[in-house]
Parts: C-alpha cells; structure tokens; sequence
C-alpha cells in the first residue's frame, strides 16, 4: 500500500498547484471564504469566470471527453485536481447540480446534436443547469411526480410544479421529468424532457431556506409548450433515465462540506476552560478522535475507490456511505462546537462569531445536507437493500395506476 | 495511488481463509468456550505455525518468512473473522514484535525462532488491576517482584514483557514464565475462548529489554504496532458478524416477510455498514503507517484502534438484536462475538485511552500551525 503519486500522477498534481496558486489564494482557517462573503451575483459572476478560466486551462470537467469539450483527462486526474482545489478559496456551489448532475445524464441521453449545442457552454460555466424532479407530492418517492406533460399534435403541454430547485433562478436551462401517463403504474407513466427556462409559462419563485438563503425554488408550469424534440428518454422511459441521474447525483454531492475536525480544533485552542484551553478537556478530547476518525475514514475510502480505479476497476459502493456520514456528522460538530462556546456560541455573525461563523453556518446547512440528494432514510435503504441484499420494501403502489393510488399532503 | 491489498495479499488472504474455515469452524472455537481445561486450540495452533504465520514477518535469520506487515494484516482480518481460540494476538502482534524491535541480537537469537515455530508463546503483562493504578512491580537486585492482572495468555506463556520500576525509572524487562520465582493462576474471563492469568512475581529473574528508563515510552510503541494488527482481527470479526446477521435476517420471517424487509432491522445493517468501511479505510492506512515504518504510526494505530472496535462492538451487539431470543442462546454462535468483540476492545488497553492518544496526536499535527493562523 502507498499513497505515492504515479510520476505521471505527480506532475500533473503539480501543474495544478502551480494554476492554483497563479490565480486563487489558499484557505485560511478560521477567515470566511469568498463564497460566504460575495453578494449572490457577485458570486455568480466570480463562479462563472473561475469556471471559465478552469476550461482554458483543461481543468473543467477534467475526464470529460475531447469530443464534448473536456480535456479527456482520467478520473485519477480530476480527483487529484479536487483535492488541491478544495484547499483553495474559490467560488463554491454553483455548478454542482448543473455539471454534477444534469450534464452527465445529457450525455448519456443526448442526441449528437443536443450535445454539440449544449455541453461545451455548460463546461465552461456559460449556461447553467437545474434539476427539476422534486415535487411538493415527490422527493424520496420520486416517482410519484404529479407535473403532467400531455401530447399534442405539436409537441407536449406541461402543466405542475417543481420544488427545492436548486438554482432554477440562476438556470438557463433544466432537466425536467414528467408524468406523460397517469393510468399506468407509476414508475412506467415518466418521461424526461431538458427545458428553456425562459420558455413562456414557466415561473422561478425562490424559497427562503433556515440558512436565510434562497438556494433553491419552487418552479411552475402552466401550459408550458415543449416541442417533441426536446424529449430525452422514451415516452414512458422516464424513471431509467432518472434513475441514472440520481446514481450521479449521490456521486457528486460525496461529503458535505463545511465545518470539521480542524475547524473544531482551531476553536478549541483559542477558547478558555478550567483547564486552561478546551483543547485539554478530556471530554472534549474524546470527541474529537469519534469525529475525526470519520472524517478520516471517508477521505480514505475514497483513496480506496481510486485505487481500483486505478487498477481499472469499477470501484464498489463503499464511497455511498460518504454523505449519510458527514452530513449528520456536520449537524452534531457545529452543535458541540457551539455548546463549548457558551452563550456566546448563539451569536452568528462572520464578524463577531468564533471561527467566522463556520459552526453557526454548518449548523443551519446541515439539515438540508442530510435530506438532498436523498435522505439519511433513504440511503440507508439503499445499502441495505442494494449493498447487502435485503429485501425491497413491502409496497401498496406497485401494482396499481398512479392515478389509482392514495395521497396525502 | 495504491490503498489496497495487492493482489498476493488477496490470494494470501483467500488461502488463509480457506484453511481457517477448515481448521477453524465455529465448532472448533467452541470446544474451546465449552471445555474449562483447554486453554486455547493446540491443534490449530500448531497447524498455524506448519503454515509460517506465527513468524511470518519475523526476519529470516530468526526463522521467520520476512513477509511484510500487511501480509499479516491480511492474516489477522481472517483470524478476526474466526474468532480464533489461540494466543496468536499475544505472541506474535505484541510479544514477538517487541523482541523483533526492542531485543538485543542474543535475546532476538534466542527466543524469536521458538515463537516463530510456535513452540513458545509470548505475552505482555502490563495490567496491575482494575484502572490505572501505580506501577508496583519492581525490578530490584537482578530479580523482579510483583503482581500483574489481568495477563491475557499469560497462564499459556512462557515469555512475558513486564514493566517494573527499576533504579532508572520504569524499565521493560523479558521473563521466562516457567521458572522459579513466578506463579500464575488462571482467571475467568467474559471471552472463554481465550485465555487470561494472574502472573504473581517474587524475585523472579528478568532481563532488561530495550533502554533502561524508556519502558513507558517503549511500551507505547508495541502497543502501536500491536493495535494496528489487532484492528484487522477486530475488523475481521465485524464483516463475519455483519455477513452472519445478513443471512439471517434474509431467512429469519416474522408477520409475513423476511424481517431484513423491516427499515428498523435495515437501517441497523446499514449503520454496521458504514461502521465497517470506515474502519476498514482506518485500517488499511494503520497497515500502510506500520508497513512504510511512518512517523504517523501512532495516528494512524489509534484511528484505526477506534474505528476497529468501535465498528465489531456495533456489530457484535446489535447481530443478537437481529437475532432476537435465539441470539441470546448458548448455543447460537452470536456471543462468541460479542464475547471477543469486548476483549480485544480491552487488550491493549482501553477505547478511552487511544482516544485521548489520538487527540494528541491530531493536537501535535494541527495545533501549532493554527495558533499561527496557519494554512490548510
Ligand atoms: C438543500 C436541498 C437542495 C435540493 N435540491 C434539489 C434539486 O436541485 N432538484 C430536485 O429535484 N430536488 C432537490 N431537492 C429535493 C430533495 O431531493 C428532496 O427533498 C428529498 O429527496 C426528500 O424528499 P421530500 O423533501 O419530499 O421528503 P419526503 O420524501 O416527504 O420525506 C419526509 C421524511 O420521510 C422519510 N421517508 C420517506 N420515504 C421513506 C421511506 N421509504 N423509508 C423511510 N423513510 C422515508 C424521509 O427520510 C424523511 O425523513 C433538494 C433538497 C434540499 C434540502
């Protein structure tokens, strides 16, 4: 076993340090990065131009193919270049839904022509994209969307609403599934389409998060007209297709980023205690190596997942224990981190706060970070039943029309 | 990037299981459990040795096969899985490494070809009783007196390694067992399977091992190297509880369904899931610290000493919740993991004290370049 760097592996890590430190400075603990600091458009447009200079220098969508506009690099290369990026301070969370999610499936999905138009503009981070499945009926039990898309002889006729759109308000465009048949069982009914999101008919309303962000919206559709060639599964194919994007999805979102063990650290050696600093309070001591095995023992699954990348394989399903780890892990970490702090640790302000507020921050994400991209609920299913074989859920919606079966709120 | 078993060591491991579902069945551990007069299975243990491991990274010269530590960390992940009733752990993670690394040519010379062979055992007797009280062994005029409880394997040894105070501090010192001067006992332990002992000392003649004054210190480095070995049994155990409970809860019905199709009984075999990856991600980098002789083997030993334990004591408790009333039985094997869960949990020292260990460590790594405002 080693963690030595190939000597291919090796230059290419230093010629993205080398881009790194030429154009974005290094993370200081303990100071809020740009992102928290930027007003939203400020950080759209920082994001936009980080993006683009990543692709002029083949550092966008790094195992993307030449043919879609990547630079054809390998997976090792994309994660070696992640790894040196996240010590950067650099606009974050714009592009995660629009490259990490949707573009996978349009490439998988797209037609020749689809992908010529729209690949290369999303790499370089000149349209964006949003994921528009959720519904207030329809998040864990996706399939039971409502948004019904109708067939005429001009194409289709959408009428609905989406939720929890993550940046539908900054998209130029969106991945959009659809009921296309209600008296079918649900799963069979979907269809996929990608949509304008200036097409008339469709209207962006943000949603006030605990966070007091508006990361994400609820998005309506009446009578929206989409053309047929705008379809991007089968009539009814819909859920296949679905199904891929949300395996990518889970694959994007890996760990939830935010405060951890050295955040925890750098505060606990700067506040006082009865033992002089809580970096010596054997409880506190205690804590920390729980955290901090985690942490570690994510970081290092997913050397492991490399590794057999590496070797050529494909890597099993130990990295889907990633989010479900660090997202519960972050809620419980800034709620210590705030309790070591005392009254005081009520406070959240980047200006007074301990640590910039990262605690404060990580606290009010945490809740969302363990419900998108699937809830703790719904991955641990998911293990169970995909990874270690246990039986599916007993179901009273599989064998029945959707329009057939009951609802609640 | 290489944070794997190569395929040799897979194919070691795959031999190693094969011949411990063989020699090493639970039936097998069980006439250990069930029968108060055998200490450990000597026939296995034999049988052990016939195929190198108990020197298998022992240099040649010493009749060991010079594997690398990572072969014997895919040896112990199997030994794990066993449950196997032998002092493997004792001789050969803690005793014969300490010599290996601590010994002078005389002392490796002498003793390290019978641990090899297998035709002595080893132990390290570091508990004086329950907590952490003052050391009270003593070594004075060339003999050492004194009481160490418990001594895992310590009634089976004939070498042990004891710390005593001595004139320069606290010192390890090698004693021959079987000699005049020292008496054992043997006491009932929660893990049957292996053995434990009273090791009383009255001017029993003792060797210094290692620098005189340093046996603190020193005894942390066996235990470092010690754990790291001992968490691939422990892991080990873990995935064999976890595949047990798995079957078990595909073939167990209750109100008409397998009760894996319960999201209660699911959600438990997810949880041990995650426990297991995360210890074996600890693990692997515990191996990779040991076997590339890191500075970073104490961070990397206790990291994977709690992701170890904390992920076969998960697993080997909630295995009898998913088992119901029959878990609960002598005669299911359920307890002999969670026996051997809690007692690996505790040899070696306590879950408690390589936490703080850990937190030391991360201290040293990170403290002082943050209250320098330091860079990632
Ligand atoms: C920050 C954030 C960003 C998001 N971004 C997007 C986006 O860009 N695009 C998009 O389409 N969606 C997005 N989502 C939606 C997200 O995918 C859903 O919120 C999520 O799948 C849960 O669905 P729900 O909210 O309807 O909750 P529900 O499905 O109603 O779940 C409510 C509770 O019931 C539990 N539950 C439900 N079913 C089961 C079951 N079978 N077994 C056990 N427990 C169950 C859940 O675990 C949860 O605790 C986002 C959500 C958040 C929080």
């Amino acid at each position: 076993m080693n963690f030595h760097d190939t000597e291919h592996e090796a230059s290419y890590r230093q010629k993205a340090i080398n881009f790194l430190e030429q154009h974005a400075e290094r993370k200081v603990i303990g100071q809020p990065g740009i992102s928290s600091c930027l007003s939203p458009q400020a950080l759209l447009k920082a994001a936009k131009e980080w993006q683009a200079l990543k692709a002029d220098h083949d550092f966008a969508c790094i195992s993307w193919s030449k043919e879609w506009g990547g630079p054809g690099g390998s997976a090792i290369e994309s994660v070696i270049f992640a790894q040196e990026e996240q010590q950067f301070d650099i606009p974050e969370g714009i592009f995660q839904v629009s490259l990490g999610v949707c573009m996978p499936s349009i490439i998988k999905l797209g037609s020749e022509e689809l992908k010529n138009r729209f690949v290369k503009p999303a790499l370089r981070g000149e349209e964006i994209w949003c994921q528009l499945f959720s519904e207030p009926a329809a998040g864990s039990d996706l399939a039971g969307i409502r948004t019904r898309a109708e067939s005429t002889s001009s194409g289709w006729v959408v009428n609905g609403q989406k939720v929890w759109t993550s940046n539908a308000h900054l998209s130029d465009f969106g991945l959009l599934l659809t009921r296309t048949d209600p008296t079918v069982v649900k799963h069979s009914g979907l269809t996929m389409f990608w949509v304008d999101m200036q097409t008339p008919g469709i209207e962006v309303r943000p949603i006030n998060q605990i966070s007091g962000q508006s990361g994400f919206n609820e998005v309506y559709f009446t009578d929206v007209k989409i053309p047929d060639s705008q379809r991007i599964s089968d009539v009814g194919g819909g859920w296949k297709a679905a199904l891929g994007t949300l395996a990518t999805e889970r694959l994007a979102i890996g760990g939830a980023k935010g405060a951890d063990c050295r955040e925890l650290v750098a505060l606990a050696s700067q506040l006082p205690c009865d033992t002089g600093t809580v970096l010596k309070d054997p409880q506190f001591r205690q804590k920390l190596a729980d955290w901090y095995v985690n942490s570690e023992g994510i970081n290092l699954t997913r050397m492991r997942a490399l590794t057999t990348l590496s070797r050529g394989g494909t890597p099993g399903p130990e990295m889907s224990i990633a989010k479900l780890v660090m997202a519960e892990q972050l809620q419980q970490l800034c709620d210590y981190a705030m309790d070591l702090q005392a009254e005081f640790g009520i406070i959240n302000s980047p200006d007074i706060s301990e640590q910039a507020a990262v605690f404060q921050k990580g606290w009010l994400k945490a809740p969302g970070s363990r419900i998108a991209g699937g809830t703790d609920e719904i991955l641990m299913n998911v293990i169970a039943e995909r990874v270690l074989g246990m039986p599916g859920e007993i179901r009273v919606d599989k064998n029945r029309p959707f329009n057939e079966l009951p609802v609640g709120i | 990037m290489d944070f794997d078993f190569t395929e040799d060591q897979k194919h070691l491991q795959q031999e190693a299981r094969r011949f411990l579902s063989a020699n090493c069945g639970t039936a097998r551990v069980r006439q250990v459990l069930d029968e108060p007069d055998t200490p450990f299975d000597a026939e296995l243990w034999t049988a052990m040795a016939d195929l190198g491991w108990q020197g298998a990274i022992l240099p040649e010269a010493y009749g060991g096969s010079g594997m690398g530590a990572t072969d014997l960390c895919a040896i112990a992940e199997e030994l794990g899985r066993a449950v196997n009733p032998t002092p493997f752990a004792s001789s050969v993670y803690a005793f014969a490494e300490a010599v290996n690394l601590l010994g002078s040519e005389q002392q490796k010379s002498r003793i390290l070809p019978h641990i090899a062979s297998g035709h002595q055992i080893g132990c390290i007797a570091t508990a004086e009783g329950a907590g952490r009280p003052d050391l009270e062994c003593a070594f004075v005029d060339s003999s050492i007196t004194g009481r160490k409880v418990p001594v895992t394997d310590g009634d089976v040894a004939d070498w042990a390694i004891a710390l005593a105070n001595d004139s320069h501090g606290e010192s390890l010192y090698l004693i021959e067992l079987k000699r005049h001067g020292v008496s054992t006992s043997t006491l009932p332990t929660l893990d049957p399977t292996r053995s434990c002992a009273e090791i009383k000392f009255a001017g029993a003649s003792a060797a210094p091992l290692g620098e005189a004054g340093s046996g603190k210190a020193l005894l942390q480095k066996i235990h470092d190297r010690a754990a790291v070995f001992v968490a691939f049994e422990q892991l080990g155990g873990a995935e064999a509880a976890l595949a047990t409970a798995q079957d078990y809860a595909q073939q167990r019905y209750a109100f008409g369904r397998a009760i894996g199709s319960f999201q209660a009984v699911k959600h438990k075999l997810a949880r041990i899931y995650v426990a297991n990856q995360i210890a074996r991600s600890n693990c692997y980098f515990g191996a990779w610290a040991l076997e590339s002789q890191s500075e970073e083997l104490p961070r990397a030993a206790a990291a994977a000493r709690i992701a170890a334990t904390r992920a076969f004591q998960l697993a080997a408790s909630e295995m009898i919740e998913i088992f119901g009333g029959i878990g609960t039985t002598w005669e299911t094997d359920c307890h002999l993991f969670y026996r051997r869960a809690k007692q690996l949990s505790l040899f070696l020292g306590p879950i408690n004290m390589w936490k703080e260990r850990l937190a030391a460590e991360i201290e040293k790594q990170w403290a002082h370049a943050d209250s320098h405002g330091g860079n990632l």
